[in-house]
C-alpha cells in the first residue's frame, strides 16, 4: 500500500467517523466538533484528488466559518438538549431501516455502471497538466472566463444571506440607552454649556 | 491504487449518515442542519471525485457554488433558529407551528 492509499484510508475513515459521531453524539457541542473532524477529513480527500483550492476553501469556509457559527449558536441557546433526545430510541428502528435501504440502493450501483462513450468528448474544460499550471490558477481561469456571471451571482447569494441573517437576528431593545449620532452632532455648545467665573475662596 | 469507486463509497456512506441523522434527531433543529451539511459534503466529494477522474474542471467549479449555497443556507438557517428561540424559548421541531401548517 502506497502512502497515498494509506492517506486515503485515513482521511476516509476520519470523514465517515466524524459524520457518524456528529449524528450520534449526546452533546451538540461534541456534534459540532465531530462535524469539524469530518470537514477536515474531506479536505484531505480533496487534496488527494488534486483539488487543493477546494480543500483550502473547505478549511476556511467550513471549519473556519460555518462550524464556528454552529458552535456559537449551540453555546448561546439555553436549550435542554437532553429533552430533545428523549424520543430518540423510538426513532432508531425507522432511521436504521431507511439508512440500510438507501445504503443497499447505493450499493447496488457499485461496479455495474460505466462512463458512456461520449463522456470524454463531453468534457467542458479539461484539467491542465499539474506541472503546467496549478489547480488554483486553472480553476481561476475557468471561473473568470466561462462562469463569470454565476460567480457574481454566488457573491450576490452570500450578500443576501448576510443581510438576511443580520435582519433576522437584529433586535431593538426598548429599555436600553442607545447612542444617537445625529443628536450628538446637532448639539450646540452655546446652548448646553454655561461659563461661570468662580471667585477664589468663594465657591459657587 | 485507490480508484473512483472508493471515493464514491465514502460519499455514499456520508450521504446515508446524513439521512440517518435527519431521521434520528427529528426534534433537534441544530443536528438537522448539521446532517444537511453532511449530505452536501457527500455531494461535494462526489463532484470532486468525478472531476478528478474525468479530468474536467467544471466539477470543481460546481462544488464551489454548492459550497457557497451551503454556507448561505447554514447562516440563514441558524439566524431563523436564533430568532425562533427568542420568540418561543424552544427549538423542538414539533413546536414550530406558528403558521398552523
Amino acid at each position: 500500500m502506497s502512502v497515498a492509499d494509506f492517506a486515503f484510508y485515513v482521511f476516509a475513515l476520519t470523514t465517515v467517523a466524524g459524520g457518524m459521531f456528529t449524528v450520534l453524539s449526546r452533546n451538540p457541542v461534541h456534534s459540532v466538533l465531530w462535524l469539524i473532524t469530518a470537514f477536515v477529513g474531506s479536505a484531505g480527500l480533496f487534496v488527494l484528488l488534486g483539488a487543493e483550492f477546494l480543500a483550502m476553501l473547505m478549511m476556511i469556509v467550513y471549519v473556519g466559518a460555518v462550524a464556528v457559527l454552529f458552535l456559537f449558536v449551540v453555546m448561546m441557546l439555553d436549550v435542554d438538549f437532553a429533552a430533545l433526545r428523549a424520543g430518540m430510541a423510538k426513532q432508531i428502528p425507522i432511521a436504521m431501516l431507511i439508512g440500510v435501504v438507501l445504503l443497499i440502493e447505493l450499493g447496488m450501483i457499485f461496479g455495474t455502471w460505466q462512463f458512456s462513450d461520449g463522456a470524454e468528448a463531453a468534457r467542458a474544460s479539461l484539467t491542465p497538466a499539474m506541472d503546467e499550471i496549478h489547480n488554483t490558477a486553472a480553476l481561476g481561469l475557468v471561473i473568470y472566463d466561462d462562469y463569470l456571471i454565476l460567480f457574481q451571482l454566488a457573491g450576490l447569494i452570500l450578500l443576501v444571506a448576510m443581510i438576511g441573517a443580520i435582519l433576522l437576528t437584529l433586535r431593538h431593545r426598548t429599555n436600553v440607552k442607545r447612542q444617537d449620532v445625529l443628536s450628538q452632532m446637532y448639539r450646540d455648545p452655546a446652548k448646553s454649556l454655561e461659563m461661570i467665573d468662580v471667585k477664589p475662596g468663594q465657591g459657587l | 491504487m485507490v480508484g473512483l469507486e472508493h471515493y464514491l463509497a465514502v460519499a455514499a456512506a456520508l450521504f446515508v449518515i446524513g439521512i440517518f441523522g435527519l431521521f434520528l434527531n427529528r426534534k433537534n433543529v441544530i443536528i438537522l442542519l448539521m446532517s444537511i451539511e453532511l449530505m452536501l459534503l457527500a455531494v461535494n466529494i462526489n463532484l470532486v471525485a468525478f472531476s478528478s477522474y474525468l479530468g474536467d474542471l467544471v466539477g470543481q467549479v460546481f462544488t464551489l457554488f454548492v459550497l457557497t449555497v451551503a454556507a448561505a443556507e447554514a447562516a440563514i438557517g441558524l439566524a431563523i433558529l436564533v430568532s425562533f428561540f427568542r420568540n418561543r424559548g424552544t427549538i423542538a421541531v414539533e413546536d414550530v407551528n406558528v403558521m398552523k401548517g
